[in-house]
């Protein structure tokens, strides 16, 4: 793995090196050297493997974190590919001439977050919303709850008891 | 089904002859549901009614995830079958929907254009504590809170998901309602249809089928 990474150091630019576990480490990669970081790792690294495609939401900062999970499967070991975009507008280069599950992700993501991936096949087909108008729902400003209050009409008297504080009220009442 | 399919067309028979459809008239009922009364004569309704209760034919329709306890009724520890009850593949041979567990948007269209294909009398079994107010999915974007503001809900069965056992007390519970001729959900949606409907449509934004999918 360290010699992966001197090797993909020296070629990219490569920001962060996060070392989770002796077989999977995280990088941190600038958005426009990310497709060619991505595909050097299929075809000469050996991680043929996508694993999975995520996002996170770092509205503190103002951008999204790209995740993309690759897997070595003859050497085990896994590399996740961080990519930094700007949250106004997140824009990415597709990967699904790469892989053909990559589409699905890139739908996903379009759909909850709002991040186009221009040129890939069916983006914006709904995915699991249909007809949705509001804002991509995974966002950290999108309030669920006051959607869900307002949207579908929630039966009155719901109460929530927190565990620890019920069980001491009750085994302890005089306290 | 989409949008597409809604319009009117020009359709080559198996003639060879064309002719136009135009599917929401041709296809589907053009009409409200109606209210059917029981009959005059007590003794024919209760006997009526016996024979409802005794053979509830479920659609087999797993809605969430009350399904997986659907699964082992049909196995012979604990056996649906001797109390007559059945899993059906088509809401025309069915008689009982159970909603199990939680409805996202996306399934609740679907369950109302299944609800509506089934023939009368019909009843609707909430599994679950997502139907009853949203269980442990309350404060999703996706899923409903109150199922029986979009169908006409019978018997509650409580629990998240509720054993095989307190599945078949429900199903005792929905039997002895309608043996005392209490299972009135088809007449409640047809009364009050306008209401049901303005509630589904609320939340069904992308409606792509008639209103009443007789």
């Amino acid at each position: 793995m360290k010699t992966l990474l001197k090797d993909i150091e020296e070629r990219f630019g490569i920001s962060k090196v996060v070392e989770q576990r002796p077989d999977e480490v995280f990088v941190t990669v600038k958005k426009d050297d990310a497709v060619a970081l991505i595909t050097y790792m299929k075809t000469h690294a050996g991680f043929t493997h996508l694993v999975l495609l995520t996002a996170v939401d770092w509205i503190e900062d103002g951008q999204f974190q790209l995740t993309y999970l690759l897997n070595d499967p003859t050497e085990k070991r896994d590399i996740g590919v961080r990519v930094m975009l700007d949250r106004e507008t997140p824009v990415m280069e597709s990967v699904h001439h790469l892989w053909q599950q990559a589409p699905t992700y890139q739908r996903e993501l379009k759909e909850m977050f709002g991040i186009d991936f221009p040129g890939s096949p069916r983006i914006d087909e709904p995915f699991i919303l249909e007809g949705w108008q509001d804002i991509p729902p995974y966002r950290r400003d999108f309030d669920t709850k006051k959607y869900s209050d307002e949207t579908y009409f929630p039966r009155p008297g719901r109460v929530t008891h927190d565990p620890a504080e019920y069980m001491k009220k009750k085994l302890y009442p005089e306290e | 089904m989409s949008m597409k399919d809604l319009e009117k067309r020009m359709v080559t028979g198996p003639d060879g002859e064309q002719f136009e459809v135009d599917p929401m008239q041709d296809y589907f009922c053009q009409e409200t549901p109606k209210v059917h009364k029981a009959s005059a004569v007590k003794i024919w309704e209760d006997f009526l009614n016996w024979a409802r209760a005794e053979s509830l034919w479920i659609l087999g329709y797993g809605t969430g995830c009350g399904a997986i306890e659907m699964r082992p009724l049909m196995t012979p520890r604990f056996d649906a079958f001797r109390y007559g009850i059945q899993w059906r593949p088509t809401p025309r041979q069915s008689n009982v929907l159970v909603i199990g567990g939680y409805m996202s948007v996306k399934t609740l269209k679907r369950v109302v254009r299944s609800y509506e294909q089934m023939q009368g009398p019909k009843y609707v079994l909430g599994l679950g504590s997502c139907t009853i107010n949203g269980g442990m999915y309350y404060d999703s974007y996706n899923t409903i809170n109150r199922l029986d503001h979009y169908l006409p809900v019978d018997v509650y069965i409580t629990g998240c998901m509720p054993r095989p056992e307190s599945l078949l007390a429900g199903f005792e519970e929905l039997k002895k309602l309608i043996k005392a001729g209490k299972g009135e959900g088809q007449n409640k949606y047809a009364e009050n249809f306008e209401w049901y409907k303005a509630n589904q449509k609320k939340i069904i934004k992308h409606w792509d089928m008639p209103d009443y999918n007789w």
